[in-house]
């Protein structure tokens, strides 16, 4: 049975947060940088887990709502000129209300039918940056969030100021939702996952349920995808392929979807694929077209591994396994 | 030549469906298997078709070792199991149900004659060869189960629960069908029912099972004059 | 002329979304899992295809080549990963998504491999017959030989299937063993053999699919080209929409999809291409949620 979490601790994400600080000053400018990508995948992953772990719907068309909150965040900066923290909210707002009406639409759906209507949704929604101009077509447009503030010092690099804006924001945002998910609200989620007609009859409206799911994690994902364009500076339909789609189911997958507290594992291990396929390519010595693919292969042959043979993730693997002993013992 | 059932054990997980139950049935003969629900009969029968797999035990049908083997490839081997329920299959016409069960002959003209003769076993199913199945009633689906089984020329014919959800004149003319099959065919037939009375009337062996075993095993005839089982099962 | 010309080029295109949506009902009636990496699997046929046209110049036997190779390819995956998934029939949330992210993963191993050994640049099959539009009273036509040829061709394979599946013992056995798996086995229907011919017919329908789609473009491909990703999600709407259940239905669902997005194009914009079938996808299910076809079960899979 799923031990429920007490409201987590905002004592434990402050320290967490100091520690980041204090990493965040010792490592080099290329960790600093993978530190604000893991960042940023652990809010989109987070996202999922929501979605996918507690409220059961599939969705893989979260790299299009990431685009959604990128481009909403570039368009109220560049044409409005709101201060950058704001257009932070813009993004979640924005695309809380893009999920909001997905989620009315997907409520209908499930399994196959909801994960094809996403997949339709990730292939169709960047492209339609093509057809309006102020989206800035295949180019993009620039996302610039400014210089780190005077204040820190003249060492404080921009990519440093990238890390801390977006491991703030991952702290936040999953401590939120890590308090969200272990409310009656999540609750909610995982009854009507587990069973619909069972939940309905007790009384929860599993309709406005995993309509509330999908704009939650919407709103997620629109900021993640304000804060990926952050770090790349730009916005554009290349920077949320089908691939980002996949490769987010595959980190929620990898963590164990159906619980927040390995949601790092995700993260950290889609960063540090490319890396680490890297090593291995020019290790054999490899041609070309093996290096560049060695990635995403990787990443394809985890996720099918991880799917069938862990399931619920290592963390739920985990502890399912200590359960098992335990009740073993008390035999 | 029998079907032999050797401590013969079933387990649904942790459940025992099956608890080391030996049984011998001779050639030719009806034998009507009752008992109360959860009694084992359903599993007996899955485990002899091959369906569920055996923990433990002995099967053998003509002296051959039929345990482990997958159901299809026993009704190569003359076996054939109508299992609970109307075991047909709604989508397809009449037709095309019978068919399923001479398909792995491949032989064209032999189903054809084999289809001639299950018609004429079975008049109402021949006026009704083009519909679908689902368009039948309880009863001629009942039918059109134990015919599709007939046309795989079975030596070993097990029913499970054929009466299940019939109107009584139903089930009498199904129970009667059954008996003149079985002599005209010779045929050895496994009858799992829970209207006891009706399958001991027809039957030449009587089985009772509780909780997985066998608990009686008589001349059906035997077991209808006996009390202990009329006050069980029969109802008197 | 321009509304004849959009119809045209919306069958073409449709009758090849036709046969995608074959491969994916095929799988689905035989096995009960949406399998995402029939696309994936149309992608390496289509290079087995290249490879013949390349060795042995010839179009004709370049595509029956393919087809036989998304074949063997569709069998060999369902022999090994179905039967894994099976065995390792997980519970837990992801139980029931678990097959959908496999197949998942499956196509992005399946495209990674293909990159690895072909590489990531374009490739290019020429089309067998000109694509140069037939002239009618003087107009030129879009309708050109080559789209011909895809419409016959098509209209061939779906004939062959449906006699396949109508009228022969193996068709039979193939329906029974989608509808009943159990009353088949019963029946001494060896099932697990042709739920495997299932999953190879369906590689060679999805063969054909992406050989006539890359040609039916500019005959240029690879292995992330937007074609085949638009293969894929035209392919699984088609089915979806005309009902998952019946190779009609697939047929009916294609064509329609293909008309829809080619009057979208031609009459509003070029741009909604992509988007285009999300939005029909989703008018479908709510006007209708089973499908032009399918009967009236829930939208439970």
């Amino acid at each position: 049975m799923h031990k429920l979490k007490p409201r987590a601790h905002f004592t434990l994400f402050l320290i967490f947060g100091f520690l980041l600080f204090l990493a965040g000053n010792r490592v080099d400018e290329l960790r600093v940088y993978q530190g604000a990508s893991i960042a940023v995948f652990v809010i989109a992953i987070s996202s999922l887990i929501l979605l996918t772990g507690y409220s059961g719907q599939v969705s893989l068309g979260h790299g299009a709502l990431m685009a959604i909150g990128a481009y909403s965040a570039t368009l109220a900066r560049n044409e409005f000129q709101i201060p950058i923290i704001l257009t932070f909210f813009v993004a979640v707002l924005a695309t809380a209300v893009g999920g909001a009406l997905l989620g009315a639409a997907a409520a209908r759906l499930s399994g196959p039918y909801l994960a094809g209507t996403t997949l339709a949704l990730a292939i169709g929604l960047p492209s339609l940056a093509n057809q309006f101009s102020i989206l800035g077509g295949e180019q993009g447009l620039i996302f610039d969030v400014g210089f780190p503030p005077l204040g820190l010092g003249e060492d404080f690099t921009q990519y440093k100021w990238f890390f801390w804006i977006a491991a703030l924001a991952a702290l936040i945002s999953t401590w939120l939702l890590s308090n969200i998910l272990s409310s009656r609200y999540g609750r909610n989620w995982r009854a009507g996952r587990s069973n619909e007609a069972a939940a309905q009859i007790c009384g929860i409206n599993t309709g406005r349920s995993k309509i509330l799911a999908f704009t939650i994690s919407a709103g997620i994902a629109g900021l993640a995808g304000a804060l990926l364009s952050m770090t790349i500076g730009t916005v554009s339909p290349s920077a949320f392929p089908l691939a980002l789609s996949f490769a987010l189911l595959t980190g929620a997958v990898l963590s164990g979807v159906s619980t927040l507290s390995g949601v790092m594992i995700g993260a950290v291990v889609l960063v540090a694929i490319p890396e680490i396929a890297d090593v291995v390519a020019h290790r054999i010595g490899s041609s070309e077209n093996i290096t560049t693919n060695l990635p995403g292969f990787i990443v394809s042959a985890l996720l099918i591994v991880t799917v069938l043979f862990v399931p619920n993730g290592p963390v739920e693997q985990h502890r399912a396994r200590a359960a098992k002993k335990a009740a073993k013992k008390r035999l | 030549m029998t079907l032999n059932i050797s401590h013969l054990s079933v387990h649904h997980g942790a459940i025992r469906a099956i608890n080391s139950l030996s049984l011998a049935i001779p050639t030719g003969a009806l034998a009507a298997v009752i008992g109360s629900n959860g009694a084992g009969k359903t599993s007996l029968l899955r485990a002899i078709s091959g369906l569920n797999k055996a923990s433990h035990g002995k099967i053998s049908w003509m002296g051959e070792s039929i345990l482990g083997d997958k159901p299809e490839m026993l009704v190569r081997k003359g076996i054939s199991h109508v299992s609970e329920g109307k075991s047909v299959i709604p989508e397809l016409t009449v037709k095309e149900n019978l068919e399923l069960g001479a398909i792995w002959r491949r032989d064209k003209k032999e189903m054809i004659e084999t289809l001639g003769s299950v018609v004429s076993i079975f008049p109402r199913l021949g006026e009704r060869l083009a519909q679908r199945a689902d368009t039948l009633s309880g009863g001629e689906r009942q039918m059109l189960a134990i015919g599709r089984s007939l046309m795989s020329k079975p030596k070993l014919l097990l029913l499970d629960e054929p009466s299940l959800g019939l109107a009584p004149l139903v089930v009498e003319q199904i129970f009667q069908t059954i008996r003149d099959l079985t002599t005209s065919m010779r045929l050895t037939v496994v009858l799992v029912e829970q209207n006891a009375m009706g399958a001991l009337r027809i039957a030449d062996l009587g089985i009772v099972l509780n909780l997985g075993k066998v608990v009686a095993v008589d001349h059906a005839q035997a077991l209808i004059d006996d009390p202990a089982v009329r006050a069980a099962y029969l109802g008197y | 002329m321009q509304l004849l010309n959009t119809i045209l080029i919306g069958i073409t295109a449709g009758s090849i979304y036709s046969l995608m949506a074959i491969a994916f009902v095929l799988v689905w009636r035989s096995t009960r899992v949406i399998n995402f990496a029939q696309a994936g699997m149309a992608l390496l046929s289509t290079y087995f295809g290249y490879e013949a046209v390349t060795r042995i110049g010839s179009f004709w036997l370049a595509l029956p080549i393919a087809m036989l190779g998304g074949a063997i390819f569709s069998a060999l995956v369902e022999v090994i990963l179905m039967r894994v998934l099976v065995k390792h029939s997980s519970s837990g949330p992801i139980a029931a998504v678990a097959p959908i992210i496999a197949t998942l993963g499956l196509l992005g191993l399946i495209r990674s491999v293909i990159a690895m050994i072909w590489g990531g640049q374009d490739l290019r099959i020429p089309p067998p017959v000109s694509n140069n539009g037939f002239t009618v009273n003087g107009e030129v036509l879009v309708f050109s030989p080559l789209k011909l040829l895809i419409l016959i061709t098509t209209f061939i394979l779906m004939v062959l299937l449906t006699i396949l599946f109508q009228r022969t013992n193996l068709g039979l056995s193939l329906r029974a063993s989608a509808y009943a798996p159990e009353i088949a086995r019963l029946s001494g229907i060896r099932v697990d053999l042709i739920r495997t011919l299932g999953w190879a017919l369906a590689g060679a329908a999805g063969a054909v699919a992406g050989v006539f789609q890359t040609v039916n473009g500019n005959g240029n491909f690879s292995p992330d080209s937007i074609e085949f990703s638009l293969l894929l999600v035209s392919g699984f709407i088609a089915a979806v929409i005309g009902g998952l259940d019946s190779l009609l239905g697939a047929v009916i669902g294609g064509l329609f999809l293909g008309v829809v997005i080619s009057f979208v194009l031609i009459y509003l914009s070029g741009g909604l291409f992509f988007i285009a079938p999300f939005v029909v996808l989703l008018l479908v299910l709510f006007i209708r949620p089973q499908g032009i076809i399918g009967e009236k079960v829930g939208r439970r899979a």
